[in-house]
Protein backbone atom coordinates (compact mmCIF):
# COMPACT_ATOMS: atom_id res chain seq x y z
CA UNK A 1 0.00 0.00 0.00
CA UNK A 2 2.70 2.01 1.17
CA UNK A 3 4.96 1.39 -1.47
CA UNK A 4 2.44 1.85 -4.27
CA UNK A 5 1.66 5.72 -2.44
CA UNK A 6 5.15 6.52 -2.79
CA UNK A 7 5.24 5.24 -6.45
CA UNK A 8 2.48 7.17 -7.39
CA UNK A 9 4.26 10.71 -5.56
CA UNK A 10 7.65 9.98 -7.51
CA UNK A 11 6.02 9.42 -10.71
CA UNK A 12 3.67 12.91 -10.34
CA UNK A 13 6.93 14.55 -8.89
CA UNK A 14 8.74 13.56 -11.91
CA UNK A 15 5.78 14.63 -14.45
CA UNK A 16 6.04 18.26 -12.74
CA UNK A 17 9.71 17.79 -12.40
CA UNK A 18 9.51 17.46 -16.56
CA UNK A 19 7.16 20.08 -17.34
CA UNK A 20 7.90 22.66 -14.87
CA UNK A 21 10.79 24.85 -16.17
CA UNK A 22 8.94 25.63 -19.94
CA UNK A 23 5.10 25.22 -18.56
CA UNK A 24 4.71 28.41 -16.15
CA UNK A 25 3.62 30.88 -18.98
CA UNK A 26 1.55 32.11 -15.89
CA UNK A 27 3.96 32.61 -13.48
CA UNK A 28 4.52 36.56 -13.54
CA UNK A 29 4.71 36.65 -9.57
CA UNK A 30 8.20 35.19 -9.08
CA UNK A 31 9.55 36.66 -12.03
CA UNK A 32 13.13 38.28 -11.68
CA UNK A 33 13.33 35.48 -9.36
CA UNK A 34 14.96 31.97 -9.25
CA UNK A 35 13.97 30.77 -5.95
CA UNK A 36 10.70 28.89 -6.01
CA UNK A 37 7.60 31.00 -3.99
CA UNK A 38 6.45 27.06 -2.80
CA UNK A 39 7.74 24.58 -0.40
CA UNK A 40 6.74 20.88 0.54
CA UNK A 41 7.93 19.42 3.92
CA UNK A 42 6.89 15.88 3.95
CA UNK A 43 5.13 14.00 7.06
CA UNK A 44 6.81 10.32 7.16
CA UNK A 45 7.64 7.94 9.59
CA UNK A 46 6.45 10.65 12.80
CA UNK A 47 9.25 13.00 11.30
CA UNK A 48 9.02 16.10 9.39
CA UNK A 49 11.30 16.26 6.19
CA UNK A 50 13.12 18.34 6.18
CA UNK A 51 13.25 18.90 9.57
CA UNK A 52 14.97 22.66 9.06
CA UNK A 53 13.74 24.40 5.76
CA UNK A 54 15.04 28.07 4.64
CA UNK A 55 13.19 29.54 2.19
CA UNK A 56 12.87 33.54 1.02
CA UNK A 57 10.32 35.04 2.48
CA UNK A 58 6.82 35.16 1.04
CA UNK A 59 7.45 31.34 0.37
CA UNK A 60 4.37 29.11 0.83
CA UNK A 61 5.60 25.94 2.56
CA UNK A 62 3.08 23.10 2.44
CA UNK A 63 3.32 20.35 5.44
CA UNK A 64 1.40 16.43 4.47
CA UNK A 65 0.43 13.93 6.11
CA UNK A 66 1.66 10.26 4.61
CA UNK A 67 1.51 8.18 7.60
CA UNK A 68 -1.58 5.87 8.84
CA UNK A 69 -1.83 8.04 11.79
CA UNK A 70 -3.11 11.37 12.18
CA UNK A 71 -0.53 14.90 12.79
CA UNK A 72 -0.25 18.45 13.36
CA UNK A 73 1.65 21.03 12.49
CA UNK A 74 1.61 23.69 15.48
CA UNK A 75 4.16 26.59 16.19
CA UNK A 76 5.76 26.56 19.86
CA UNK A 77 6.23 30.65 19.75
CA UNK A 78 3.70 31.98 21.76
CA UNK A 79 1.57 33.43 20.40
CA UNK A 80 1.26 30.78 18.06
CA UNK A 81 2.88 32.06 14.14
CA UNK A 82 0.42 28.98 12.69
CA UNK A 83 -1.33 25.94 13.32
CA UNK A 84 -2.82 23.67 11.16
CA UNK A 85 -6.04 21.63 12.02
CA UNK A 86 -5.37 17.23 12.60
CA UNK A 87 -4.54 15.98 9.40
CA UNK A 88 -5.13 12.79 8.52
CA UNK A 89 -3.38 10.43 6.22
CA UNK A 90 -2.77 12.40 2.66
CA UNK A 91 -3.95 16.03 4.24
CA UNK A 92 -1.74 19.17 3.87
CA UNK A 93 -1.61 22.04 5.52
CA UNK A 94 -0.19 25.49 3.75
CA UNK A 95 0.90 28.59 5.69
CA UNK A 96 3.05 31.66 3.85
CA UNK A 97 5.91 33.19 5.97
CA UNK A 98 5.43 37.07 5.03
CA UNK A 99 8.47 38.21 7.86
CA UNK A 100 11.89 36.85 8.58
CA UNK A 101 12.79 34.48 11.10
CA UNK A 102 13.06 31.53 12.45
CA UNK A 103 9.57 29.92 13.35
CA UNK A 104 9.99 26.52 15.23
CA UNK A 105 7.02 23.91 15.44
CA UNK A 106 5.84 20.68 16.41
CA UNK A 107 2.92 18.03 16.40
CA UNK A 108 0.62 18.32 18.87
CA UNK A 109 -0.17 14.66 19.31
CA UNK A 110 3.57 13.32 19.16
CA UNK A 111 5.34 16.55 20.51
CA UNK A 112 8.83 14.36 19.97
CA UNK A 113 8.23 15.33 16.28
CA UNK A 114 9.66 19.22 15.86
CA UNK A 115 11.39 20.70 12.57
CA UNK A 116 12.09 25.34 12.31
CA UNK A 117 11.30 26.84 9.13
CA UNK A 118 14.20 29.86 8.58
CA UNK A 119 13.01 32.53 6.53
CA UNK A 120 15.55 35.38 5.06
CA UNK B 1 -9.44 -21.39 11.98
CA UNK B 2 -6.93 -19.97 9.13
CA UNK B 3 -6.89 -22.86 7.28
CA UNK B 4 -10.28 -22.51 6.53
CA UNK B 5 -9.61 -18.85 5.19
CA UNK B 6 -7.12 -20.15 2.48
CA UNK B 7 -9.73 -21.99 0.97
CA UNK B 8 -11.58 -19.09 0.30
CA UNK B 9 -11.56 -16.89 -2.71
CA UNK B 10 -9.77 -13.68 -2.05
CA UNK B 11 -11.96 -11.68 -3.86
CA UNK B 12 -10.56 -7.86 -3.61
CA UNK B 13 -7.10 -8.10 -2.72
CA UNK B 14 -6.64 -4.42 -2.44
CA UNK B 15 -3.08 -4.76 -0.65
CA UNK B 16 -1.68 -7.25 -2.97
CA UNK B 17 -0.97 -8.96 0.44
CA UNK B 18 -2.94 -12.46 -0.06
CA UNK B 19 -5.44 -10.86 2.10
CA UNK B 20 -8.90 -9.70 0.85
CA UNK B 21 -11.45 -8.10 3.05
CA UNK B 22 -13.72 -10.79 3.98
CA UNK B 23 -10.36 -13.21 4.85
CA UNK B 24 -8.80 -10.92 6.93
CA UNK B 25 -12.48 -10.75 8.98
CA UNK B 26 -12.83 -14.13 9.67
CA UNK B 27 -9.08 -14.24 10.76
CA UNK B 28 -9.89 -11.13 12.85
CA UNK B 29 -12.61 -13.11 14.44
CA UNK B 30 -10.73 -14.45 17.19
CA UNK B 31 -8.82 -10.70 17.27
CA UNK B 32 -10.15 -8.30 19.78
CA UNK B 33 -8.38 -7.63 23.20
CA UNK B 34 -8.01 -6.17 26.10
CA UNK B 35 -7.35 -7.22 29.90
CA UNK B 36 -8.81 -9.41 32.73
CA UNK B 37 -7.68 -7.94 36.12
CA UNK B 38 -8.51 -10.07 39.08
CA UNK B 39 -7.27 -8.75 42.93
CA UNK B 40 -5.81 -11.51 44.80
CA UNK B 41 -4.34 -10.88 48.29
CA UNK B 42 -3.68 -7.32 47.24
CA UNK B 43 -2.04 -8.59 43.82
CA UNK B 44 -3.41 -7.40 41.03
CA UNK B 45 -3.01 -10.07 37.74
CA UNK B 46 -3.91 -9.77 34.72
CA UNK B 47 -4.91 -11.55 32.19
CA UNK B 48 -4.64 -11.12 28.39
CA UNK B 49 -8.05 -11.92 27.34
CA UNK B 50 -6.88 -14.41 24.53
CA UNK B 51 -5.14 -16.53 26.48
CA UNK B 52 -7.62 -17.53 29.34
CA UNK B 53 -8.73 -20.70 28.14
CA UNK B 54 -5.02 -21.53 29.69
CA UNK B 55 -5.86 -19.90 32.76
CA UNK B 56 -7.01 -21.91 35.87
CA UNK B 57 -10.19 -20.92 37.03
CA UNK B 58 -9.18 -20.61 40.42
CA UNK B 59 -7.32 -17.59 39.23
CA UNK B 60 -9.89 -15.76 37.95
CA UNK B 61 -11.73 -15.75 41.75
CA UNK B 62 -10.63 -12.75 43.53
CA UNK B 63 -12.62 -9.62 45.76
CA UNK B 64 -12.55 -7.65 42.83
CA UNK B 65 -12.24 -8.17 38.88
CA UNK B 66 -12.37 -5.62 36.27
CA UNK B 67 -11.32 -5.12 32.49
CA UNK B 68 -8.91 -3.20 30.92
CA UNK B 69 -9.33 -2.03 27.11
CA UNK B 70 -7.66 0.46 25.23
CA UNK B 71 -6.72 2.38 22.39
CA UNK B 72 -9.96 1.29 20.40
CA UNK B 73 -8.66 4.25 17.43
CA UNK B 74 -12.64 3.77 15.86
CA UNK B 75 -12.37 5.61 12.89
CA UNK B 76 -9.00 3.95 11.83
CA UNK B 77 -9.24 2.25 8.77
CA UNK B 78 -5.72 1.51 7.22
CA UNK B 79 -4.39 -1.74 6.36
CA UNK B 80 -3.22 -2.57 10.01
CA UNK B 81 -6.92 -3.00 10.83
CA UNK B 82 -9.65 -1.75 8.20
CA UNK B 83 -12.21 -2.85 11.08
CA UNK B 84 -11.58 -1.77 14.13
CA UNK B 85 -14.96 -1.63 15.31
CA UNK B 86 -15.46 -6.01 14.61
CA UNK B 87 -12.21 -6.13 16.88
CA UNK B 88 -13.74 -4.03 19.45
CA UNK B 89 -17.15 -6.07 19.22
CA UNK B 90 -14.45 -9.70 19.22
CA UNK B 91 -13.28 -7.74 22.76
CA UNK B 92 -16.31 -7.61 24.02
CA UNK B 93 -17.48 -10.85 23.30
CA UNK B 94 -14.43 -12.22 24.67
CA UNK B 95 -15.33 -10.04 27.99
CA UNK B 96 -19.07 -11.49 27.85
CA UNK B 97 -17.88 -14.90 27.90
CA UNK B 98 -15.66 -14.54 31.02
CA UNK B 99 -17.00 -17.17 33.63
CA UNK B 100 -17.12 -14.42 36.73
CA UNK B 101 -18.15 -11.08 35.19
CA UNK B 102 -15.95 -7.86 35.71
CA UNK B 103 -17.67 -5.42 37.72
CA UNK B 104 -16.42 -3.14 35.29
CA UNK B 105 -14.32 -2.05 33.09
CA UNK B 106 -11.27 0.81 32.45
CA UNK B 107 -10.84 2.28 29.01
CA UNK B 108 -7.30 3.66 29.12
CA UNK B 109 -7.57 5.83 26.19
CA UNK B 110 -7.76 6.57 22.18
CA UNK B 111 -11.10 5.48 22.22
CA UNK B 112 -11.48 7.76 18.99
CA UNK B 113 -9.02 7.84 16.22
CA UNK B 114 -9.92 11.77 14.96
CA UNK B 115 -12.25 12.72 18.12
CA UNK B 116 -15.16 12.39 15.64
CA UNK B 117 -18.47 12.47 16.96
CA UNK B 118 -19.70 9.58 15.62
CA UNK B 119 -16.67 7.48 16.43
CA UNK B 120 -17.29 7.83 20.09
CA UNK B 121 -20.84 6.89 19.58
CA UNK B 122 -20.00 3.56 17.40
CA UNK B 123 -18.12 2.75 20.48
CA UNK B 124 -20.47 3.59 23.01
CA UNK B 125 -22.66 1.59 20.86
CA UNK B 126 -20.71 -1.73 20.95
CA UNK B 127 -19.32 -1.50 24.43
CA UNK B 128 -23.33 -1.04 25.44
CA UNK B 129 -23.74 -4.54 24.72
CA UNK B 130 -20.77 -5.20 27.60
CA UNK B 131 -22.07 -7.09 30.35
CA UNK B 132 -20.26 -4.37 32.70
CA UNK B 133 -22.29 -1.53 32.83
CA UNK B 134 -20.17 0.58 34.32
CA UNK B 135 -17.08 1.78 32.43
CA UNK B 136 -14.32 4.60 33.73
CA UNK B 137 -12.37 6.42 30.69
CA UNK B 138 -9.31 8.78 30.47
CA UNK B 139 -8.59 10.47 27.21
CA UNK B 140 -5.90 9.19 24.85
CA UNK B 141 -4.11 12.13 22.66
CA UNK B 142 -6.42 11.12 19.86
CA UNK B 143 -10.12 12.17 21.98
CA UNK B 144 -8.76 15.39 21.93
CA UNK B 145 -7.84 16.63 18.81
CA UNK B 146 -9.60 20.05 17.84
CA UNK B 147 -11.21 21.03 21.17
CA UNK B 148 -8.34 20.66 24.37
CA UNK B 149 -10.97 17.41 25.24
CA UNK B 150 -13.98 19.36 25.58
CA UNK B 151 -16.09 16.77 24.10
CA UNK B 152 -14.56 13.86 25.45
CA UNK B 153 -15.08 15.84 29.31
CA UNK B 154 -18.77 16.34 28.46
CA UNK B 155 -19.19 12.59 27.44
CA UNK B 156 -17.60 10.78 29.61
CA UNK B 157 -15.74 13.15 32.33
CA UNK B 158 -19.17 14.38 34.43
CA UNK B 159 -17.76 14.66 38.03
CA UNK B 160 -14.00 14.68 36.78
CA UNK B 161 -11.47 17.59 38.54
CA UNK B 162 -9.78 19.88 35.83
CA UNK B 163 -8.71 18.02 32.39
CA UNK B 164 -10.93 14.74 33.75
CA UNK B 165 -8.88 13.46 36.29
CA UNK B 166 -10.64 11.48 39.37
CA UNK B 167 -11.12 8.72 41.61
CA UNK B 168 -13.20 6.29 43.18
CA UNK B 169 -13.16 3.33 45.63
CA UNK B 170 -14.00 -0.23 44.39
CA UNK B 171 -14.08 -2.95 47.00
CA UNK B 172 -11.37 -1.28 49.58
CA UNK B 173 -9.29 -0.24 46.56
CA UNK B 174 -8.73 2.98 45.48
CA UNK B 175 -8.81 3.78 41.45
CA UNK B 176 -7.26 7.03 39.98
CA UNK B 177 -7.81 8.20 37.05
CA UNK B 178 -5.26 10.59 35.17
CA UNK B 179 -4.81 12.68 32.54
CA UNK B 180 -1.34 13.14 30.93
CA UNK B 181 -2.13 14.19 27.53
CA UNK B 182 -3.00 17.62 27.27
CA UNK B 183 -0.92 20.91 26.78
CA UNK B 184 2.08 18.94 25.53
CA UNK B 185 5.14 20.45 24.84
CA UNK B 186 7.42 20.56 22.25
CA UNK B 187 9.95 17.72 22.50
CA UNK B 188 8.54 16.54 24.95
CA UNK B 189 6.46 13.53 26.61
CA UNK B 190 3.08 13.09 28.60
CA UNK B 191 2.36 16.08 30.72
CA UNK B 192 0.07 15.79 34.06
CA UNK B 193 0.90 19.12 35.07
CA UNK B 194 0.63 21.20 38.70
CA UNK B 195 -2.53 21.50 39.00
CA UNK B 196 -3.22 17.51 38.80
CA UNK B 197 -0.11 16.75 40.75
CA UNK B 198 -1.50 19.21 43.24
CA UNK B 199 -5.16 17.14 43.73
CA UNK B 200 -3.29 13.77 43.63
CA UNK B 201 -1.30 14.57 46.68
CA UNK B 202 -4.63 15.77 48.48
CA UNK B 203 -6.56 13.28 46.97
CA UNK B 204 -4.47 10.02 48.88
CA UNK B 205 -2.75 11.73 51.58
CA UNK B 206 -6.22 10.30 53.76
CA UNK B 207 -5.56 6.93 52.89
CA UNK B 208 -4.14 4.35 55.00
CA UNK B 209 -0.88 2.98 53.85
CA UNK B 210 -2.69 -0.70 53.43
CA UNK B 211 -5.06 0.55 50.59
CA UNK B 212 -4.19 -1.21 47.62
CA UNK B 213 -3.90 1.61 44.53
CA UNK B 214 -5.08 1.37 41.11
CA UNK B 215 -3.51 4.26 38.97
CA UNK B 216 -5.10 4.51 35.43
CA UNK B 217 -3.73 6.86 32.49
CA UNK B 218 -3.38 7.06 28.83
CA UNK B 219 0.55 7.48 28.02
CA UNK B 220 2.66 5.31 30.34
CA UNK B 221 3.59 6.77 34.18
CA UNK B 222 7.14 5.06 33.64
CA UNK B 223 9.87 5.52 31.23
CA UNK B 224 8.83 2.69 28.24
CA UNK B 225 10.85 4.73 25.40
CA UNK B 226 11.50 8.59 25.98
CA UNK B 227 12.76 8.43 22.12
CA UNK B 228 9.15 7.60 20.82
CA UNK B 229 7.66 9.77 23.37
CA UNK B 230 6.90 6.64 25.82
CA UNK B 231 7.02 8.51 28.86
CA UNK B 232 5.27 10.84 31.17
CA UNK B 233 7.75 13.91 32.09
CA UNK B 234 6.25 14.83 35.88
CA UNK B 235 5.80 10.87 36.55
CA UNK B 236 8.41 10.97 39.12
CA UNK B 237 6.07 13.34 41.14
CA UNK B 238 2.91 11.02 41.17
CA UNK B 239 4.36 8.38 42.20
CA UNK B 240 6.35 10.11 44.83
CA UNK B 241 2.91 10.58 46.24
CA UNK B 242 2.33 7.04 45.99
CA UNK B 243 5.24 5.99 48.18
CA UNK B 244 3.26 5.31 51.36
CA UNK B 245 1.39 2.33 49.79
CA UNK B 246 2.05 -0.82 50.05
CA UNK B 247 0.55 -1.83 47.19
CA UNK B 248 0.21 0.41 43.76
CA UNK B 249 -0.69 -0.90 40.43
CA UNK B 250 -0.41 1.09 37.51
CA UNK B 251 -2.34 0.61 33.98
CA UNK B 252 -1.44 2.61 31.08
CA UNK B 253 -2.07 2.01 27.12
CA UNK B 254 -0.51 3.85 23.91
CA UNK B 255 2.02 1.66 23.24
CA UNK B 256 -0.43 -1.17 21.53
CA UNK B 257 1.36 -3.81 23.19
CA UNK B 258 1.75 -5.17 26.59
CA UNK B 259 4.72 -4.45 28.72
CA UNK B 260 5.57 -4.79 32.45
CA UNK B 261 7.24 -3.90 34.77
CA UNK B 262 8.00 -4.12 38.81
CA UNK B 263 9.54 -0.92 41.24
CA UNK B 264 9.78 -1.70 44.35
CA UNK B 265 6.00 -1.70 45.43
CA UNK B 266 4.52 -0.11 42.15
CA UNK B 267 3.50 -2.75 39.06
CA UNK B 268 3.46 -1.10 35.68
CA UNK B 269 1.51 -2.33 33.23
CA UNK B 270 0.16 -1.33 29.80
CA UNK B 271 -2.66 -2.89 27.74
CA UNK B 272 -3.09 -3.95 24.14
CA UNK B 273 -4.98 -1.64 21.45
CA UNK B 274 -8.30 -3.58 20.74
CA UNK B 275 -7.13 -1.90 17.50
CA UNK B 276 -3.81 -2.29 15.55
CA UNK B 277 -0.25 -3.23 17.51
CA UNK B 278 2.89 -0.75 17.73
CA UNK B 279 6.31 -2.13 17.20
CA UNK B 280 8.12 -2.91 20.19
CA UNK B 281 11.05 0.14 21.68
CA UNK B 282 13.46 1.50 19.08
CA UNK B 283 12.51 -1.60 16.47
CA UNK B 284 10.74 0.28 13.58
CA UNK B 285 11.72 3.81 12.38
CA UNK B 286 8.75 5.25 13.51
CA UNK B 287 5.85 4.32 16.20
CA UNK B 288 3.29 3.38 13.44
CA UNK B 289 0.95 1.09 13.13
CA UNK B 290 2.67 -2.35 12.90
CA UNK B 291 0.98 -4.26 9.71
CA UNK B 292 1.05 -8.01 10.74
CA UNK B 293 -0.81 -10.68 8.81
CA UNK B 294 -4.17 -11.32 9.91
CA UNK B 295 -3.69 -14.79 11.43
CA UNK B 296 -1.50 -13.32 13.99
CA UNK B 297 -3.02 -9.87 14.53
CA UNK B 298 -5.41 -12.01 17.38
CA UNK B 299 -2.51 -12.69 19.31
CA UNK B 300 -1.34 -9.44 19.67
CA UNK B 301 -4.59 -7.61 20.42
CA UNK B 302 -5.73 -7.36 24.04
CA UNK B 303 -7.94 -7.28 27.03
CA UNK B 304 -6.45 -6.55 30.62
CA UNK B 305 -8.38 -8.00 32.82
CA UNK B 306 -7.65 -7.54 37.06
CA UNK B 307 -8.86 -9.32 40.09
CA UNK B 308 -8.19 -8.16 43.17
CA UNK B 309 -8.82 -10.22 46.83
CA UNK B 310 -9.38 -8.27 50.01
CA UNK B 311 -7.92 -8.75 53.05
CA UNK B 312 -4.11 -9.34 52.19
CA UNK B 313 -1.23 -7.08 50.77
CA UNK B 314 0.15 -7.05 47.17
CA UNK B 315 -1.09 -6.29 43.98
CA UNK B 316 0.21 -8.51 40.30
CA UNK B 317 -1.03 -7.98 37.31
CA UNK B 318 -0.86 -10.69 34.39
CA UNK B 319 -1.48 -10.49 30.79
CA UNK B 320 -3.04 -12.70 27.97
CA UNK B 321 -3.80 -12.02 24.42
CA UNK B 322 -6.96 -12.64 22.75
CA UNK B 323 -6.04 -15.83 20.35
Amino acid sequence: MRRSVSIAVLAVTLLVGIRAPGARPGNVVASGQEKPSTMEVKIDNFSFGPAALTVPVGTTVTWTNRDDIPHTVVSTDDPKAFKSKVLDTDEKFSFTFSKAGTYPYFCSIHPKMTGKVVVQ
Amino acid sequence: MFEARKKDEILHDHNHDGVDRRGFLKCMAWAGTGAFCVMQGGVLKSYSLSRLSEMDPKEAIGELSFVQISDSHMGFNKPANPDVAGTLQVAVDKINGLSAAPEFMLHTGDVSHLAKPEEFDTVDQILKSAKPKDVFYVPGEHDVLNDDGKQFLERYGKGSQGAGWYSFEKKGVHFIGLVNVMNLKAGGLGTLGHDQLEWLEDDVKHLKSSTPIVVFAHIPLWSVYPEWGWGTEDSAQALAYLKKFGSVTVLNGHIHQTMQKVEGNVTFHTAASTAFPQPQPGKADSPGPLKVPAEQLRNILGITDVNYVQGKHALAVVDSSLA
